[in-house]
Formats: structure tokens, sequence, C-alpha cells
């Protein structure tokens, strides 16, 4: 019989945080298995399919491009076109956090009977979001090649190092609120609600500087900057929808704010970086948490 | 030898909340306060598992056998002390646990397997393995979604998963007494197997009789204590000692018949050689004295009769007045009927008495359910029930035929 590699596991108070992540990308197999499986599983019996990962987006915008350019004209030409780059990602967020939460309450009978480390439950929860993401996103190259749109070719390269600035968040968030939920079940109502909140606070369906310019008088206009999403968001709309300011008659509406590559570059590394703390702070809470879940569930 | 499991003052504490707050105003509402009873499932555990031992750990239900499992599997965490493990481990605590019923047997063979830790190369190479130890009827279906499985493959193709993981200590809980006769050998094959190899095994069972056949050590817990540990054959008899303390003789059968209470059992006295003796050995006479009361009652049609029965309430021997043809006669008031065994050819274990008064057509005036426990120390590792004087020898070149017989394939 093949040697298996020695391993030596120790249970006890603390486990090391470099062990744990070694523990996960040994069970990477298991990952990808259980992203494979949600992917499979979710659209089985359906006529459609995979397809319908991308309805859900494709309504939305539809309905919301419906209500803000013919009834409540927002002074947003093409709005379709600016809601498309700013909305997919934060779907991702949205989708991703909502699966993640109760992803190790719903798998208890496996937490109770198997040894495997727990993060893979809400790590597998964003790798399928994060694969529907792809998949969305490829309609949205299409819808903007169809009408030729003047994306911003320099700030093309923003959009990878947005995916991962949204990743980590995104991944934190997931593992935090996977854990805490396991005791207290309000999590998953209250993220419900905090997830509508934050849709609207997130310049998705207006631009950024039409909340910063009004905050600027109290020079808060960074304000909305404290919302991780903010700048990921922006620098989706900076690269795809790539006007800073819309021009309606002889009113000018600023979008975007009016710093360069810099200055989006450095937003996205600071809160990446943040993020990549909040990760560690949420694999401390979710390893805290975790010696009780057989127990809790 | 360098150990495979080592545990060193290892303590469970289970929190017994009495009722479950699980919302944050529940617990707001409560101050924070929550009543629990804090309840201790194992204390001060230490134990070593050198690697290539097979460890049985008996126990009566509750006393922490399975907690102490969990805790070497690292699905509970220990509230004191520490486990170290060396190697990688694969606990069968239930088979097929996170089958998912919408994918096909082989997408499920893939999962599972990750979820024990294996990699995709490995679960290829593995694969033709896994599915044929599950059985003929898992291969034809393996493209089927598990869910038009019977209950019996899919526990199969759990097992064959698991046992295929190639794990260097292997935790078992109560799962080698799956599917059918010939499946089981199957299993108690390929945990043999395992033995040869060199691998370290840790069974969780009732089944005193499968420990004495499959391990080489054992452990007995008795309310979360370690109460014993060594050879599975005296680790057995002192947990079965205090099993025996804590269960009395019971009470009668509810009515059953008629005549049911016409005459009654007053009591069972069990008779070894020697007054201080607790348990039969081999060669040695037993008496079972059955105190009766016919209640005022004059009764010509009565028969007494005894049953033995193992542990695992197989029949080893029964017997009654009636069918022996040793007939009561007519009785009236108390006495005693006394069955007199001159030798109890059985193998070590505690195997409990049935007793009864019934008619001659089987009306039931009492009757004992295995209540009377009868404990046999009989020494050697043979398995069964019935001991066998067996002289063993071997005849290199000899062949068979001529005296009896013969069978071939």
């Amino acid at each position: 019989m093949a040697t298996t590699a020695r391993e030596i596991r120790t249970s006890g108070a603390t486990v090391n945080l470099r062990s744990r992540v070694a523990d996960i990308v040994a069970y990477r197999e298991l990952l990808l298995n259980l992203v494979r499986k949600e992917l499979k599983v979710r659209y089985k019996n359906s006529v459609l399919g995979f397809l319908w990962s991308l309805v859900n987006p494709a309504v939305t915008i539809a309905v919301f491009s419906i209500i803000f350019s013919v009834i409540l004209p927002n002074s947003i030409p093409d709005f379709a076109l600016f809601l498309m780059s700013g909305v997919l990602v934060f779907n991702m967020f949205q989708n991703a956090t909502s699966a993640a939460v109760g992803s190790v309450v719903a798998n208890a009978p496996l937490v109770k009977k198997v040894w495997f480390p727990r993060e893979i439950l809400p790590l597998a929860s964003v790798g399928s979001t994060f694969v529907d993401f792809l998949l969305q996103s490829s309609v949205l190259v299409v819808a903007f090649a169809i009408v030729r749109w003047h994306v911003g070719w320099a700030y093309l390269p923003l959009i990878p190092l947005a995916i991962v600035v949204a990743l980590l968040f995104t991944t934190a968030l997931a593992i935090f609120l996977a854990a805490v939920n396991v005791k207290f079940r309000d999590v998953q109502h209250f993220l419900s609600i905090a997830l509508m909140v934050w849709f609207w606070g997130t310049p998705i369906i207006y631009g950024f500087e039409q909340v910063a310019h009004r905050l600027s008088r109290y020079h808060l206009s960074w304000l909305p900057l404290i919302n991780p999403y903010a700048i990921v968001v922006m620098s989706f709309q900076r690269a795809l929808y790539n006007r800073r300011a819309v021009h309606t008659g002889k009113t000018v509406t600023a979008l975007l704010p009016t710093h360069g590559y810099a200055w989006y570059v450095g937003v996205l590394v600071l809160v990446g970086a943040v993020s990549a703390l909040l990760l560690l702070g949420a694999m401390h809470v979710f390893h805290r948490l975790e010696g009780d879940f057989a127990e809790e569930l | 030898m360098a150990a495979a499991v080592e545990i060193e003052g290892l303590s469970k504490r289970f929190r017994l909340y009495h009722e479950k707050f699980t919302s944050l105003k529940e617990r707001v509402l409560h101050g924070g306060r929550v009543p629990f009873e804090d309840f201790w499932a194992l204390q001060d555990i230490n134990l070593r598992i050198e690697t290539g031992d097979s460890m049985g750990l008996v126990g009566h239900n509750g006393s922490g056998k399975s907690t102490l499992l969990k805790c070497i599997a690292g699905i509970l965490r220990p509230t004191e002390g520490e486990i170290r493990t060396a190697g990688r481990l694969a606990a069968l605590l239930e088979l097929g646990a996170g089958f998912q019923p919408d994918l096909s047997g082989r997408e499920n063979v893939f999962l599972n397997a990750s979820l024990l830790g294996l990699k995709r190369a490995d679960i290829n190479r593995r694969f033709d393995e896994i599915v044929h130890f599950a059985g003929e009827e898992v291969e034809r279906m393996i493209d089927n979604q598990v869910k038009f499985y019977s209950s019996g493959m899919y526990v199969r193709l759990g097992f064959a998963i698991a046992i295929n993981v190639d794990p260097d200590v292997l935790l078992v809980d109560e799962v080698l007494a799956v599917g059918d006769e010939a499946f089981q050998r199957k299993c108690l094959d390929k945990v043999s197997a395992f033995q040869a190899e060199g691998r370290t095994i840790i069974v969780v069972t009732h089944a005193a009789d499968l420990v004495r056949q499959v391990c080489t050590r054992a452990a007995a817990l008795d309310h979360g204590r370690l109460v014993a540990t060594g050879d599975p054959n005296d680790v057995i008899r002192t947990f079965r000692d205090r099993l025996m303390t804590g269960a009395g003789a019971s009470e009668s059968a509810p009515a059953t018949s008629d005549v049911w209470g016409r005459a009654r059992i007053l009591g069972v006295e069990v008779v070894y050689p020697e007054p201080s003796q607790t348990a039969l050995h081999p060669g040695e006479p037993l008496e079972l004295r059955i105190a009766y009361d016919t209640c005022g009652n004059t009764i010509d049609d009565i028969v007494a009769g005894i049953a033995i029965t193992s542990s695992m309430g197989q029949l080893a021997y029964g017997t009654n007045s009636h069918l022996s043809g040793q007939e009561l006669g007519t009785l009236n008031g108390t006495g005693v009927v006394a069955f007199r065994v001159t030798d109890l050819p059985l193998l070590d274990g505690t195997y409990r008495t049935t007793v009864s008064l019934h008619t001659r057509g089987g009306l039931q005036y009492d009757h004992w359910e295995q209540s009377v426990p009868i404990d046999v120390k009989a020494p050697g590792r043979d398995v069964g029930i019935v001991r066998l004087s067996t002289r063993i020898v071997v005849s290199p070149g000899a062949t068979i035929g001529g005296s009896g017989l013969v069978f071939r394939k």
C-alpha cells in the first residue's frame, strides 16, 4: 500500500493559523468537489440549468434600467451599462454571504460525523458564487461588445485587482458569519436586511460623486469609501463604463472622482490589506467557535 | 514503538442548557445568563495507543466511549487535556455521511473520499477497488443517483470508501455491523488485513465478542472515567462486573395468559461450586434454584423451564421439566425446583437466564425474561458460544479421504 504523508495532529486548546491554512490547502480537493456539487445540485432537474444563474441578474438589470431611465429618469445615459458595471460584482458578495451564513448549519450531519477543516464550507459557498459571477461576466462582456462601448482600456487592470479585493472581503465576512450563525441564528435574518441597506449604500445605482459632493460640505466626502465595496464597484465602473462625468443638456453630473489610476490602485491595495486582516480575524473567530460546532448543532 | 494516539489528561464537558436560547433576543432577555448544568462526559482520560494496536473501547450507554472517539477524530474539542495523533486518520462514525442523494454514485465516491482527505489522483487510483468492494449491485448502479440506492447499498458504498482511504489510524463506531453476513465477513477480512499491515484500529462497541475477536487491547469506560485497560478478556470482565452491579433482577413481565399468576417465581439462586465464587470456571457444575409459590392453588399441570442466552441474545441452551421427561408432579405451596448442570461448556461471557413456569400447553404462570446473569470465565481467545476442546495437528504432505466423507470444491 502507498505510504501516506505522516502528519502529527494535536487536538488541544490551540492550533496555530499556519497549520489551519495547511489543513485547508490539504483539503483543496474537497473544496473543489463541494463547489462542483453546489453548482451541479442547484440546477439539477431544471430545464434551463445554469442559465438560471444568468436570469436573476438579467431581470434585476432590466427592472432597474426601466425604473431609472423611464419612470424616474436619473440623468445617467446608458444607465443599463452603468448599472451592469457595478451590480454583478456586488451580486457576488450578496449571494456568497447569504449562502455562507447558513453553510455550517446546513451541513450539520457532516460536521457532527466527519472531521475536515470546517472553513471549507463557507469557502465553498464563496467559490460557487464566484463561478456564477464569472458566467454572468461573460454576458456583461457580450453586452459591452454588442454596443461597441468604449471601455477604459488603461483602467482594465484594475478589474482583476478589484476582484481579488472583493474575494478577500467576501471570504472574511463569509467565514465570520458562518461561525457566528451557529450560535446565534439571528445572524442570517439580520444579514438579509443588512445586505439590502448595503446595496443602496454602495454607489451602484448612482455615482459615487453624487453622494460625495453632498458630504464634502461637512468634509466627509471620504465617508462612503469606508464601505470596502465602494472602491471595488467604482473600479469596475471606471474601467467599464469609463465616464467620470455625464452631460444631460447643459447640466454636468459627476459620477466618479477625478483621481487617476494611482488613486484607484492605492485605495484598492489599502482596502485589500484591511480585508486580509479581517480575514485573519475571521479565521481566528471561526477557530474559537469551531470547537463547539458539533455540540451546538 | 511509537504511539499512534496519545491522550493526556483529557476531559470533556458538555454544557446542558435547560432551555436552548439561540437567538440574541432571548439571551438579552435573560441578561446574558442561560441556566445550564455542566456534565462531564469524560474525566481525566490518559491512554496511549501504540501503532499497530487494535484497541477496543467498551462501556455501557452514556459511558463516554463515543465522545472519546469523537475527540480523537477531532470532531469534538477537548475541554481539558491533549490528544496527539500520528498519521492519517479516518473515522467511520456514520457510513455515507455527506452523500448527496442527487449526485451519482461515482460523483459521491469522489466527494466522500475528498471529505476524508484524499486527493483526486488517489481517488482515481482506488476508484475501481472501492466500487468493487461495495459489491456487484453498486457496481452496476454506479452512475445512477444515490437516492435510488437501497439502504444496504448506501451503507456498503460508504464503508467501501472509508476503508479504502488507506488511513494509518482507523476509528470505528459500531459500524462493523452493517450489511448482510457476507458483507460483514468482507469487512472483518479488511480489518484483519489492516492489522496485518501494522495499522492502528480503534473500535467503539457494545459487542464484547467483537472486541475479543478483533482487538489486541481494550479499554473500559464507566461514567466518563477509564476503569480498565489491557488484555481484552480482562477488560471485558471488569466492564461486565460494573454493568452487572447496576442491573438487578428485573420484575416479572406483564400478564400474558389466563393462568398468569396462579403460580409465581419468588426468586432464582445461581449456585456456583464455592460460595465465594462469582463466576463459573470450565468443568464446574452449576445449579439454578427456582423458588416457587403456587399462591394457594394445587397445580398438577406445571412445567419449569430455563433458557440460557448469550449477551448477544443468542439462545445457547434451553430445557424444561416436560421436555426432559422429569415431570414435577402436583405442587401446592412453596418450594424450590433445582436445575443441576454437571458441566457448562460455554465460552467466556455473561449469559442471561430466562426462567419460566408454565402449563404443558405453554400457558405461562410466571416468566422472568433474561433476568438472571451467569458469569463464565473461560481462558483462551476462542470465539462463539460453545467451548469445545480442540487439538490442532498438521501433517505436511498428507491427503484427506479414506476415513470419512470428503467435500471438494
